[in-house]
């Protein structure tokens, strides 16, 4: 039986269609997948991502623990709220999963996906050894992610009128990539869209009222498919897809989420990941747009004439371009051109640098 | 729920059949099949004149999540196909019965019509 979030029955009534995502009951769309991308893009969406998992990290060496477990420091981290992305890298320099780590008052809080929660969890257990580290997960705490320009200004007016003003004007002072919390929430300036907006940490038995109120000012629920699509024009990897154990982080666009200094910080998987950046020749993530017709899809192949063969780590069609885009792992000399296996036939496509939109805007033309 | 007419006969590949006035055929997709799908972007016709066999994959609709294959759903020859959904594939969603058609064909044996699922027995199929 598959696990239901806090939200299962505002689902359904939103007339969402419920499909099976790594072990949780979820929205794929309410309708329209690219009504709800546009939303998102022109004004706002709201998705629930209560399925992700969220770990507190506290102890003496929470620090420590964590320069070891990630690729990126958290040293880096000064001020409450401030947030990272980061691989979690296995001994080989691969990514066991990639993650959002927030600094909080009494040590960490990070915030892991769905389908690698036990391998990730089992890790950070195994991890633990010789630091005095607590990990609790918190299944407790929904969360949603309010997306799109006007986001933040929706969630403000809401906290307004519902006589949270605190609130409203925590949300309003929140910088990019700060998380901080209040009366039991944790509200974050993060996203995985390419738009302004929030991720909302809520005791599930207050997240229905907040849903409703959302939904009230017009903001538009949306499901996992615009989720999807959105992410990929603002050329954020999708674990799984665009990377996993057996690749490098330097091979799926993440080298700078790779803190190489201060030297003496040993991360797990620095040596092997040394070894590669120092020989330079492993194949780089790019984004491609489909020049003829037909829509890009994950694993099918590419080919670079007189350089060599790569693969789609994963394609759609983009809405807001109207227009097939992918992210494909390549080789490293690569130019500006390709041409991919579209169902048998091979179509030209065009090589670019990552995201294709941001902000509402297409950046990669 | 999905609609599904009586006048049109069905293969569980969920595609709809209806038998034109001059004994041709026009095919396309259903309304449960498009509902699946979810937004269609993209669509592939056959050629006309192709000679095809049941069960041959010969046209593709895509939609923002995934592919699939259109079959032939008896044998027969392609006469006509229907250019201007390559142009506007969201007809697919909008109007699967009448202006998202995909192509016409002269089937090869008449009478196969007749072994093809009634409404009812497609319905069936998709409960």
């Amino acid at each position: 039986m598959a696990k239901q979030t806090a939200l299962y029955q505002q689902h359904l009534e939103a007339g969402g269609k419920m499909v099976d995502f790594g072990g949780w009951d979820m929205p794929i769309h309410y309708g329209s997948q690219i009504q709800e991308h546009n939303a998102v893009r022109e004004q706002a969406g709201v998705f629930d991502v209560s399925h992700m998992t969220i770990v507190d990290i506290t102890g003496s060496d929470a620090k420590a623990y964590l320069q070891r477990l990630l690729a990126n420091n958290v040293d880096k981290l000064k001020t409450p709220g401030k947030a990272l992305y980061s691989g979690m890298l296995n001994e080989q320099g691969g990514v066991i999963d990639d993650l959002i780590v927030y600094l909080t008052e009494d040590g960490y809080r990070t915030v892991v996906n769905c389908a690698t929660r036990e391998k990730d969890l089992a890790w950070m257990e195994q991890q633990r050894e010789g630091f005095d580290v607590t990990l609790t997960e918190r299944p407790e705490l929904a969360m949603l992610a309010v997306q799109g320009p006007s986001a933040i200004a929706t969630v403000a007016h809401i906290f307004n009128t519902t006589g949270r003003t605190h609130m409203a004007e925590l949300v309003q002072n929140l910088n990019v990539f700060q998380g901080l919390p209040c009366d039991g929430w944790f509200i974050a300036r993060t996203g995985y869209t390419g738009e302004d907006g929030l991720e909302i940490m809520i005791p599930e038995q207050q997240v229905a009222d907040f849903w409703q109120a959302l939904l009230a000012n017009q903001v538009q629920p949306a499901g996992l498919g615009a989720r999807d699509t959105l992410r990929l024009e603002a050329g954020m990897n999708l674990y799984g897809n665009d990377m996993d154990d057996s690749v490098s982080p330097l091979q799926a666009g993440m080298g700078w989420t790779i803190a190489w200094e201060p030297a003496e910080r040993e991360f797990n998987g620095r040596a092997p990941l040394s070894r590669e950046k120092e020989a330079g020749d492993s194949p780089k993530l790019v984004g491609l747009i489909l020049e003829g017709r037909g829509i890009m899809r994950a694993h099918q192949k590419v080919v670079v004439e007189g350089v060599g063969d790569g693969e789609i780590t994963s394609g759609t069609f983009s809405p807001t371009m109207q227009k097939s885009i992918a992210m494909a792992r390549v080789p490293r000399a690569t130019g500006d051109s390709c041409q991919v296996e579209v169902r048998g036939k091979l179509v030209a496509a065009k090589v670019v640098k990552l995201p294709f939109v941001r902000n509402g805007k297409i950046v990669c033309e | 729920m999905s609609n599904i007419p009586q006048d049109l006969k069905y293969v569980k590949s969920h595609e709809w059949l209806r038998l034109e006035d001059d004994g041709s055929v026009t095919v396309g997709i259903t309304d449960y099949a498009q509902q699946q799908l979810g937004d269609v972007v993209f669509v592939e016709l056959p050629e006309v004149d192709t000679e095809v066999g049941e069960g041959d994959d010969i046209a593709v609709v895509e939609s923002v999540k995934a592919a699939s294959d259109i079959y032939a759903p008896l044998p027969g020859k392609i006469i006509a196909i229907n250019e201007a959904l390559v142009d506007a594939p969201e007809k697919v969603n909008e109007d699967p019965y009448g202006e998202a058609w995909f192509f016409r064909m002269e089937l090869a044996n008449a009478d196969d019509m007749n072994e093809l699922l009634s409404a009812e027995d497609y319905a069936a199929e998709c409960e």
